[in-house]
This record gives structure tokens, C-alpha cells and sequence, in this order.
């Protein structure tokens, strides 16, 4: 990033987090996590221990960073290094990012920045400009994404809260600040478990790895009577309402599902994991027990917009909600072959031109590096 | 503790303390040395771990003498000092005693074997088991402790009967689930007890037990220059442990990178609780690439070994990124 770019990024999210303290917070039990941040165009810092919202602040202001993030794992010693901080338990977290979705309206609006000549332009296989293929992609995600990754998020509540028994007032729903949302479960049953069992139940919520016989389909001697019905409770159930749809199908589905045999159930059960009925979250998150997470409040450095819990999910508006930077014009150089809307406003193409454009779309055009300051 | 009766322990002598057990039923140890009425105890005993070693689970009917023989055999194991054997006692004992668990889950004649049996595994290994007409249902976190040492893809949650934050098994299914941590419970429980002092009694018994157990003592060569992991796994295989799969996997591939040949790698699984020459070479040929797809298959990297628990750097292992670099990275 360029210097006056990212000393501009600075000014505005230092006055961010003078203006918004009341936003952000230490997390429950603070003194027994690890806290990290990053600075613009510099690596992450980890292993600090800050016990108090003072605290926090402090450091805000001191170091003014890019992007803070706190653990979701408890430790006797925090600020120690890996081996030594004791790990107590971890909150059990999951990741539903837009790029997982395989949305179809994604490639409308994701464009292609040059890594060679930082050409931006609409999604293609090379830079239109030199000719390179080592390109970037930039997405500005439409309501469609914004739609899908609350359907998502809606979805693994209800696994969350049916099948796993979490109460769903320990799940805390967040907009990740970027394209996606983050899920807290504080306090469960599942606190204790280490990666390997979070790994096993991110295969659950997935629905990954099923096998025939747990849905019904021996091998050897298939029976009509074993196949799921709709009225089952978890997987099964929701397995049954992916092939059949209603009950009255599901004697059709049955026989077509043993006339094609094992091997094409066992292809169908994959393959509704993948792009049906399974849970599009990041297993890598939900397994790590020593991450450190993107704090809530704080901003995030790939859009310039916050990190913010929703409690009405259905009614939550991101790109209005969490847009909290100031509206002072900005005189931006902008290049920006598709329109994107940011607080109900509709912002594009811009095609390598010099506009003046409110503060909050020259920080998210900034931060997702198709705009520079004029 | 549980709290037992004659029945209940001669099932699960395991759970019995020893010295405590002896001394209740007004019997010293000397007199089981000496006295040639008990002998046949002794005999039994030693039997009993005879025939563990041989992979054999003891004969499951009992009696009073049973309890005896339990304890009078890690007497005798403990005197003799052999792991190998420790490691195969433990394992046999631990089959029988899933026998007795398994039957007595659904015991409806007897509440009190099944409140026992429930208990043992709410106790011992921290599952807490609920009856629920012909299942036992845990919560999903207790299973999931369990399950993910099992590599089959029934034991994945995703194939379970999942209700409610409960998952729901079969009372076969409940006892599969603690079978590795009963081996681990029973070896612990007799690595903790004390070695008594060496009647002369015993002696023979226990010479006996020191040749048995040179049958399963490995004879390969180990360089000083195998990486800690290796190390490790030929040491667990060695003793008797049951290495995972993916540890035999790794050192199959080490060695056999290594430039060592099928017939000097396949004696080191001889001691495996679970050995059988015939599979082990076939294993073996297919990792080598020799039969099956022909693919040759090559060290896991170390990343990927610490996933799986089987990393145990050392300074010297020096960020090498694969096992087989040990001790070869330029300077």
C-alpha cells in the first residue's frame, strides 16, 4: 500500500476508535486471553495480555492498528509464547465467508487487479493492460451474498441449536467487517474439545463423510423401510427432505435411489454436502483452538468497515449497519469497473478517474485497493 | 471407587486394590508363594498371562479364584519387569472385561450389574451413559473425546444417530467406544502398582515369564541417526503399545526411504498387540508401491505428523519439513 494511502488509513481509523469506544470491549474473561494486532503494511503482533476495555483503548490509540483480534481460547498465561500459555478451553467458533458459497452472482462482481501493473478491470484469465496472469481478485459482494450468508448463518443456528443442544443465547452472530459472518458459542458443553473433535463435529456440520449405511443403504441387502424419512430427526431427516422434498416422493425417490445402487448414493450423499444441504463454514477456523480472532467493535482493514454483532440477523444491513466512518468528502483516484452501494448509496464504474467521494467508499475502496488518494 | 461384590469383581478385578483385596480376604502374599494348596492360583496365573501373550482373551467363565489369579499375575508381571508383557496382559484383560460390560449394559434381570457396568464407564472414562430403551445415549462431547481415535468413518458423528445433543448407540457400540481406554486404564493401574519383594516361590514363574517374553522382543537394528518420531515409534512398538495406523504408516515409509527392504521392516511390527506376519507384509508391499497401484508411497510431512500427535522434535531435528531429512540438512 502506498505511504499517503495507508497514513490516511491510519488518521481515519485512529478517529474511529476515539469517536466509537463505547463499540469496543474487552471480551468476557479478557485477562485469560491472548490479544494480537496488525499495523499497516507491517506482520502481526500476538501474545498480549490486556485485561480491561483501558487497556484496550490504550493500545488502540498507541498503536492505532490495521486489524485487532482476541483468542478464543482461555490460558492461565497469555501473554507467554505457544507452549507455555496453558490452554485452558476455547469457545467454539465458526467462519461463513461468501467465497464459500459458490455464489453464481460472484463473478458480476469481483474484479481482477494486476499484480503487475495494477491495472483493475472486469473478471478475465489476464490483465487486459500487459498481458500478465498474476492477478488478484477483488469482490465487492451485492445483496444476493449479503442474502446468502444470512440463509447460511440462519442454517447452522438451527443445527447449532437442534442437533448440538446450544442454547441460542450463548451463540453470538457477528458481520465479520468484510464478506462474511462469525459465530461465537460461549460456555458449552464443547469449550473443553480439542481440534480433532472440532474437526469431527465441522464434518457434521458440514455434512462431510457420510456413509450409505448410516443413511440407510446396506450394501449387501438394501431395504426400502431403513432408507431416512422426513420426520427423523438430524441429518437424517434433513437428508430425507434433500432427496425426497415431501413425504408423498419419497417411495419414488426410494426406488430409484436402490435401482441405482451404492456407489451412486454414496456419490449423491457427497454431493449434497457439498452444494445443498451441508454447512459452507471454514473448517480451518473451527478447528483451530489457538486462534486469535477478529475482535468485535474493531475494523477491518480488508473493507474499513466494522465488525459488528447482529441480533436481528434477518434485518441486519452490513453495508449500511457497519459502515461507521464519517461522510467528509475525499478526493480519490478511482478505478473501478463495477458499482457497488455502501449506506444505500450507489457508488461506480469508475474508469481510472479522479472523483470526490464520501470518506467511508474512500476507505473501503482504499482498503480493498481499487483507489488510491488523488 | 465402585464399590463391589464377589461377582462383580472377579469381572472386573481391575478394579480391585490389590494389596487391600489380599489382605480382606485374610491371605498374605507370602502364603500364595509358599503354600502349596494355592499353587494352583499361582498356575492359573501364570496361564492367564500365557495366553494373553498369545493374543488369547482368558477364559471368561469364573470364580472366586479368578480375582486371584488377577492380582497374583500382576504380581508376577510386575516381578518379572517385562513390559511387552504388561502391555499384552492389559489388552487381553481389557476384551474380557468388554465382554462382561457389553452383557451387563442390558442386564434386565440384574439392575445392579447394569447400574455397575454404567457406572464404570461414567467413572472411569468420564462418559456419562444414559439408558434409553435399547440405547445408551452420551452427550455429543463425551462421544467425540472417544470417537476420533477411531479411524472408520462410522464412528464419525456425521454417521451417528445425533438427538438433541446426545448421540445414540448400542450398548456393543458404548463398550467399542471405551475399548482403548480400558487397555490404557488396566496397563496404568498395574504400571502404578508397587513390586513386591521376590518370593522363592515365584521365581520359576518368573523366569518363565522373562523367556516368554524375549519371543516378542524385536531384534532390528535402530540407527542413532533416526529422527525422534521414529524414534518413538519403534520404542511404542517395541514395548507393546498399539502405535496408530498412521504411526506404522510413517515408519513403514521412513524406512523404507531409507533404502531398508521389506524383510528387515516387517520384524518390527511382530510386537504390534495385533500382529499378523502375512498382513504386515502385504501393508508393507503396498506402501512400497511393489503391489496394488504401484504407487510409492513417501514420508508424511512433519506438519502433518504433529496433527496426528507423532512429532517429538528435538533441537536437532532443526525445522527440517519431512522426517527423512534428519540429520542430512546442509549447514
Amino acid at each position: 500500500m502506498l505511504e499517503h494511502d495507508s497514513n490516511f488509513l491510519v488518521e481515519t481509523f485512529k478517529q474511529y476508535y476515539f469517536d466509537h469506544f463505547n463499540l469496543i470491549h474487552v471480551p468476557d474473561r479478557s485477562s485469560e486471553r491472548e490479544f494480537g494486532y496488525k499495523k499497516f503494511n507491517s506482520g502481526m503482533i500476538r501474545h498480549i495480555s490486556l485485561k480491561t476495555d483501558k487497556d484496550l483503548r490504550l493500545m488502540l490509540m498507541t498503536n492505532v492498528p490495521s486489524d485487532v483480534f482476541c483468542s478464543n481460547a482461555y490460558y492461565s498465561f497469555p501473554n507467554l509464547s505457544m507452549g507455555e500459555k496453558d490452554w485452558k478451553e476455547a469457545d467454539l467458533i465458526f467462519d461463513i465467508d461468501a467465497k464459500d458459497l459458490n455464489l453464481s452472482c460472484r463473478k458480476e462482481h469481483t474484479c481482477i487487479k494486476c499484480l503487475s501493473c495494477n491495472e483493475v478491470s472486469l473478471i478475465q484469465d489476464i490483465c487486459p493492460k500487459c498481458k500478465s496472469n498474476k492477478l488478484d481478485f477483488v469482490s465487492l459482494p451485492c445483496q444476493n451474498c449479503i442474502y446468502s450468508l444470512k440463509k447460511e448463518t440462519l442454517n447452522l443456528i438451527k443445527i447449532l441449536t437442534t442437533d448440538l443442544q446450544i442454547r441460542r443465547e450463548n451463540i453470538l452472530v457477528s458481520f465479520s467487517g468484510n464478506d462474511g459472518f462469525h459465530l461465537y458459542v460461549a460456555n458449552s458443553a464443547y469449550n473443553t474439545l480439542g481440534s480433532k473433535e472440532r474437526s469431527d463435529l465441522s464434518d457434521y456440520i458440514m455434512f462431510r463423510r457420510a456413509i450409505p449405511e448410516a443413511f440407510g443403504f446396506k450394501k449387501a441387502n438394501p431395504s426400502r423401510s431403513l432408507l431416512p424419512e422426513l420426520a427423523e430427526p438430524g441429518w437424517r431427516g434433513r437428508v430425507a427432505a434433500g432427496l425426497f422434498g415431501s413425504k408423498s416422493n419419497r417411495s419414488k425417490g426410494v426406488t430409484k435411489i436402490i435401482s441405482d445402487g451404492y456407489h451412486a448414493y454414496r456419490q449423491r450423499l457427497e454431493e449434497m454436502g457439498k452444494n445443498s444441504i451441508g454447512i459452507r463454514i471454514d473448517p480451518n477456523v473451527t478447528v483451530d483452538i489457538h486462534r486469535i480472532f477478529r475482535l468485535e467493535g474493531s475494523l477491518n482493514s480488508k473493507s474499513g468497515l466494522v465488525k459488528l454483532a447482529c441480533e436481528n440477523i434477518e434485518k441486519f444491513s452490513p453495508y449500511t449497519e457497519a459502515c461507521l466512518i464519517d461522510d467528509k468528502p475525499v478526493e480519490v483516484l478511482a478505478n473501478c469497473p463495477i458499482v457497488f452501494r455502501l449506506k444505500n448509496k450507489k457508488f461506480g464504474p469508475y474508469a481510472n478517474e479522479t472523483v470526490s467521494i464520501p470518506k467511508f467508499t474512500a476507505v473501503y475502496m482504499i482498503c480493498k485497493g481499487i483507489a488510491n488518494l488523488a | 471407587m465402585v464399590s463391589l461384590g464377589h461377582d462383580e469383581i472377579a469381572k472386573y478385578p481391575f478394579l480391585a486394590e490389590a494389596g487391600k483385596y489380599l489382605q480382606d480376604k485374610g491371605f498374605t502374599l507370602e502364603q500364595f508363594a509358599t503354600d502349596p494348596d494355592l499353587q494352583i492360583i499361582v498356575d492359573k496365573a501364570y496361564e492367564r498371562i500365557e495366553s494373553a501373550a498369545n493374543g488369547k482373551i482368558y477364559n471368561p467363565k469364573f470364580d472366586n479364584s479368578d480375582t486371584f489369579s488377577f492380582l497374583i499375575a500382576i504380581i508376577l508381571l510386575k516381578l518379572s519387569g517385562m513390559n511387552t508383557l504388561i502391555n499384552r496382559f492389559s489388552l487381553a484383560e481389557a476384551r474380557r472385561a468388554e465382554k462382561f460390560l457389553e452383557k451387563d449394559l442390558v442386564d434386565n434381570s440384574n439392575k445392579t450389574s447394569e447400574e455397575l457396568a454404567i457406572k464404570i464407564i461414567r467413572d472411569i472414562f468420564s462418559v456419562s451413559v444414559k439408558k434409553d430403551k435399547n440405547n445408551f445415549v452420551i452427550p455429543i462431547s463425551d462421544y467425540l473425546r472417544h470417537a476420533v481415535n477411531f479411524h472408520e468413518l462410522e464412528w464419525k458423528l456425521v454417521n451417528r444417530h445425533v438427538e438433541s445433543g446426545m448421540v445414540f448407540l448400542s450398548r456393543h457400540e458404548t463398550v467399542r467406544l471405551i475399548r482403548r481406554e480400558l487397555g490404557g486404564y488396566i496397563r496404568s493401574r498395574i504400571r502404578a502398582a508397587n513390586t513386591p519383594s521376590l518370593y522363592k516361590g515365584f521365581e520359576d514363574k518368573v523366569n518363565r515369564l522373562v523367556d516368554l517374553a524375549k519371543k516378542f522382543t524385536v531384534s532390528a537394528t535402530i540407527s542413532t541417526e533416526y529422527p525422534p518420531c521414529i524414534k518413538h515409534a519403534i520404542d511404542a512398538l517395541e514395548s507393546g503399545e498399539n502405535l496408530s495406523h498412521s504411526g506404522r504408516f510413517m515408519l513403514a515409509t521412513f524406512l523404507l526411504g531409507r533404502g531398508q527392504s521389506i524383510d528387515e521392516i516387517a520384524p518390527l511390527f511382530k510386537n504390534a498387540p495385533d500382529y499378523n506376519e502375512k498382513v504386515t507384509r502385504y501393508q508393507i508391499n503396498q506402501i512400497a508401491g511393489e503391489t496394488g497401484s504401484n504407487t510409492k508411497y513417501s514420508c508424511p510431512s512433519c506438519e502433518k505428523l504433529k496433527s496426528n500427535d507423532l512429532c517429538f522434535a528435538i533441537p536437532e531435528c532443526d525445522n527440517i519439513i519431512n522426517p527423512i531429512q534428519f540429520g542430512k540438512k546442509r549447514l
